[in-house]
């Protein structure tokens, strides 16, 4: 049997928008994932915390902000110093043209726009993390 | 760090993320896990397990949450297994048990782990059992295991805590409610929580009536303790102290009246047999094969033969 997918669904940031978040959240949980919510307003230290004791495989972060160009690198900073740099994190929201390629460079396995349908996130997050 | 026997090493010397690769090594359920969890068995039988429990909606997270704040305060580490169940056709799972457990982020007395009820129900309640360990062996003072009470197995893991919390809250059709799914009889400590809602009182005084009538409380085991009623506001923390009272005061009344090792006995006793029985289960389906299975099914639905001769056959074929 092959191991369960885990994801951490976290929106770091002060906007209290979670639709989009939500949505992702059942798309995964509706391809088979176990998906662990956090909720709003999520600092890159909590959902770096959560992540570990949940022993995550992925952690998608949904940011409507715009603030990503600083809230991603510090997840993913934190990620690796707490010793979690193998988990996966992709980014929803409103990530202009010329910042997607910028977190590309840093790491982040892949970025979703308003108009992404979740059978393609599901899809892209399923392959990624199970490509090893 | 895969070595099992090293992840149990570092879990029980503090290890975070050792102890979250320990808890899902248990859901997995290999071979490392077996091996991890006998290395840190004898570490286990410290912590206090709560069991808390009721339907959708009662607000058993934001009750948890309250319970290890308060429990913080007193310095006492807590552990939590917050369970919600796979949906049966995709084995995914959405959990949001953490969205009402922000405020105790960041706080490393405090550790939160999320799980989906997964196959079957006897698993569930081995796997919550193994995690249950994992936290008490790695020292936390308090396990909370939240459950949806709603069904066998969560009633079942409820059951195996030392003192079980069973939450109701008004305009639920919560008598009823309680009375179907067994809860009030496994109930050590009864909580009406959104107690600032209209119809409090009134559910309150159904539980009281039930707890009267329900004779069988206190017979078996000749347990004289009988479940407080308390009233909380889980949102703003009003009544909590009370509930967290009334958990040291059973604690204390376990201690005092050698019902805590009766307990225990009993605990080990349902897990032996769960065990056993799934073991056993494991190794007559791994010699007779999925594919003679799947033609025993078709045999016994087309009325060929009846569902024990076919058992018989199966454990008896050599």
């Amino acid at each position: 049997m092959s191991k369960r997918l885990r994801i951490l669904i976290a929106k770091p940031g002060l906007d209290g928008h979670d639709r989009g978040a939500k949505v992702i959240a059942r798309a995964l949980r509706d391809a088979g994932m176990e998906v662990i919510y956090t909720g709003l307003r999520q600092t890159p230290e909590m959902i770096v915390e959560s992540a570990l004791q949940e022993d995550v495989d992925g952690v998608g972060l949904s940011i409507l902000s715009g603030a990503h160009m600083t809230l991603v690198p510090r997840v993913l900073e934190e990620l690796r110093q707490a010793g979690l740099a193998h988990v996966k994190v992709f980014v929803g929201g409103i990530i202009p043209d010329e910042d997607v390629q910028a977190l590309q460079e840093l790491g982040v396995m892949g970025i979703f726009g308003p108009g992404a349908s979740t059978e393609v996130v599901a899809d892209f997050v399923r392959q990624q993390l199970t490509e090893g | 760090m895969e070595a099992a026997p090293l992840i149990a090493t570092q879990a029980l010397d503090g290890n975070r993320y050792a102890l979250a690769r320990l808890i899902s090594l248990i859901e997995d359920d290999g071979a490392d896990a077996r091996a991890a969890l006998a290395a840190l068995y004898p570490r286990t039988g410290q912590a206090h397990v709560v069991g808390v429990t009721g339907a959708p909606g009662t607000g058993k997270s934001t009750l948890v949450n309250e319970l290890a704040k308060a429990l913080r305060s007193q310095d006492v580490t807590v552990g939590i297994v917050a369970v919600d169940p796979s949906s049966p056709f995709t084995g995914g799972a959405l959990l949001g048990d953490r969205v009402r457990m922000r405020d105790l982020a960041g706080d490393p007395g405090v550790f939160i782990r999320s799980m989906a009820s997964r196959g079957s129900l006897g698993g569930l309640a081995r796997a919550t059992n193994d995690a249950v360990k994992a936290l008490d062996a790695a020292g936390f003072g308090v396990v909370l295991v939240e459950t949806v009470g709603a069904g066998q197995a969560e009633v079942d893991i409820a059951r195996t805590a030392h003192t079980t919390i069973v939450i109701e809250a008004p305009g639920l059709g919560d008598e009823v409610q309680a009375l179907k799914a067994g809860l009030m009889e496994i109930a050590d400590v009864l909580v009406v929580n959104k107690a600032d809602r209209p119809g409090a009182a009134n559910t309150a005084r159904a539980l009281e009536m039930v707890i009267n009538r329900n004779s069988t409380h206190g017979e078996e085991g000749k347990d004289t303790w009988r479940p407080p009623i308390l009233q909380t506001v889980a949102l703003d923390g009003s009544g909590v102290p009370q509930v967290l009272e009334a958990i040291a005061a059973h604690r204390a009344h376990l201690r005092a009246s050698g019902l805590w090792a009766k307990r225990e006995q009993m605990r080990v006793e349902t897990e032996l047999f769960n065990v056993l029985r799934q073991e056993l289960l494991d190794r007559a389906l791994a010699r007779v094969g999925e594919g003679e299975i799947r033609a025993w099914v078709k045999r016994i639905a087309a009325r060929e033969v009846d569902v024990y001769a076919a058992v018989q056959s199966i454990l008896d074929a050599d």
